[in-house]
């Protein structure tokens, strides 16, 4: 039990509130699927058919997972997964 | 040099060696420093660029309104463009950016209509299109999606970066419009077998992420995510400490998001250094941190006092 998984505000309702959790698995997609065990209705939030969801990003040590394995990515102990709603920004 | 306008002054900027900040003489890295152009910011480019396009192909005729979503640099570039060229300016702005950018498009003619903090530069864009149906003959160039914005940046940044430094390895920019990294990521991947282009997007507090709903992000249309090699999230914390210390250790007067472009930079040079690979790090300076001053992040005490100074503004 032990990869920190930062939950954006939009998902806090599923985690009563929390800003982060712990979860465990071998890759994010078992993570994901330990997260909904507690916390019921978040993964549908996150995948859809297998892969994210488009406007959802999910970055592992603040590596976007897109450009790993995606929700295929191993992770594991000390870990930290950051869940973030996909934006524009930069200095536009 | 000498230039016939100042519009034609722009680009061309210079490349510096960072050497307190590069690991080693083999992995060096070097700051593009953007904030060289006319109105202080890497969005001189595309702004003339899409202005220029838009003449020669028709869609902007004098006396024409320009509109624009902007967080402000692009914003600024096209309302010193508008003035010179006698075209109206208006631009869609998130209400929670910084004073001097809402003083510096005042400053050059434009007219700022706010878009509500929440949701910050997604909900510029979608007001921003909002006016645009009320308004069939406002010309939005729409940086978000114009090949021109990212043809700026293959015409111009790309060419002069291989020119300077041939030897280039990285590439590092923020990821905001997304056509920084389009338009030299396509060029140096054309001419630089093996280059890595890299991506820092800024990672704002919950303040600004606060009622953003899930299922209606944003996604540039020109974001071509093949043309990356990999993208780092980068909080204000860091964002903020690297902009300090891009300050303190080379003298360099950075912007926000340029502090975010650099720890992305910083981190690929150190994996570089640990692999015993040779590595030139080209990071892009998108604007000077004139704008940023009255944050006070810049003489704060600390950089904890620095990263509370920031809460709730977009930086980038």
């Amino acid at each position: 039990m032990a990869i920190d998984v930062r939950i954006p505000t939009i998902l806090r309702t599923y985690t009563d509130g929390a800003k982060a959790v712990e979860g465990s698995g071998g890759t994010l997609d078992e993570l994901f699927t330990d997260l909904e065990s507690r916390h019921p209705g978040i993964r549908a939030r996150l995948v859809d058919g297998g892969s994210l969801r488009r406007f959802v990003n999910v970055y592992l040590n603040d590596e976007d997972v897109r450009f790993l394995d995606g929700i295929g990515t191993p992770v594991g102990d000390g870990d930290s997964v950051t869940i973030l709603p996909a934006v524009a920004g930069g200095s536009a | 040099m000498r230039f016939g306008s100042l519009a034609e002054s722009v680009g061309n900027t210079p490349l510096v060696h960072l050497r307190r900040l590069s690991p080693s003489e083999d992995v060096r890295i070097w700051a593009k420093l953007e904030d060289r152009n006319p109105t202080g910011s890497v969005k001189d480019r595309p702004a003339l660029h899409m202005i220029e396009r838009a003449e020669a192909e028709g869609r902007l005729r004098p006396g024409a309104t320009i509109l624009e979503p902007t967080s402000g640099n692009t914003g600024i570039s096209l309302a010193m463009a508008a003035r010179l060229k006698g075209y109206r300016m208006v631009c869609v702005m998130p209400e929670n950016t910084s004073a001097e950018r809402r003083e510096l498009l005042a400053m050059w003619g434009a007219e700022v209509i706010p878009s509500p903090a929440a949701g910050g530069s997604n909900t510029a864009v979608r007001v921003a299109k909002e006016l645009a149906a009320e308004h069939p003959d406002w010309v939005m160039l729409y940086q978000y999606g114009n090949p021109d914005n990212a043809g700026a940046h293959y015409a111009g940044t790309g060419p002069e970066i291989l020119a300077d430094l041939p030897t280039v390895t990285h590439f590092v920019a923020g990821l905001g419009t997304t056509g920084t990294l389009m338009g030299v990521g396509r060029y140096l991947r054309e001419k630089v077998p093996g280059v890595a282009v890299v991506a820092a997007e800024p990672r704002y507090d919950d303040l600004v992420y606060g009622l953003r709903n899930l299922d209606e992000g944003f996604v540039p249309e020109l974001y071509d995510a093949e043309v990356l090699t990999t993208r780092y999230s980068v909080g204000s914390a860091d964002a903020v400490r690297r902009t300090r210390e891009l300050l303190r250790e080379e003298g360099v007067f950075a912007g926000v998001s340029t502090g975010a472009v650099l720890h992305a930079a910083l981190g690929l040079a150190r994996k570089a250094a640990k692999a015993g690979e040779r590595a030139d790090v080209v990071f892009v300076v998108a604007d000077g941190g004139w704008k940023y001053l009255s944050t006070g992040i810049y003489s704060a005490e600390s950089d904890e006092a620095a990263v509370e100074l920031l809460q709730g503004q977009l930086w980038a």
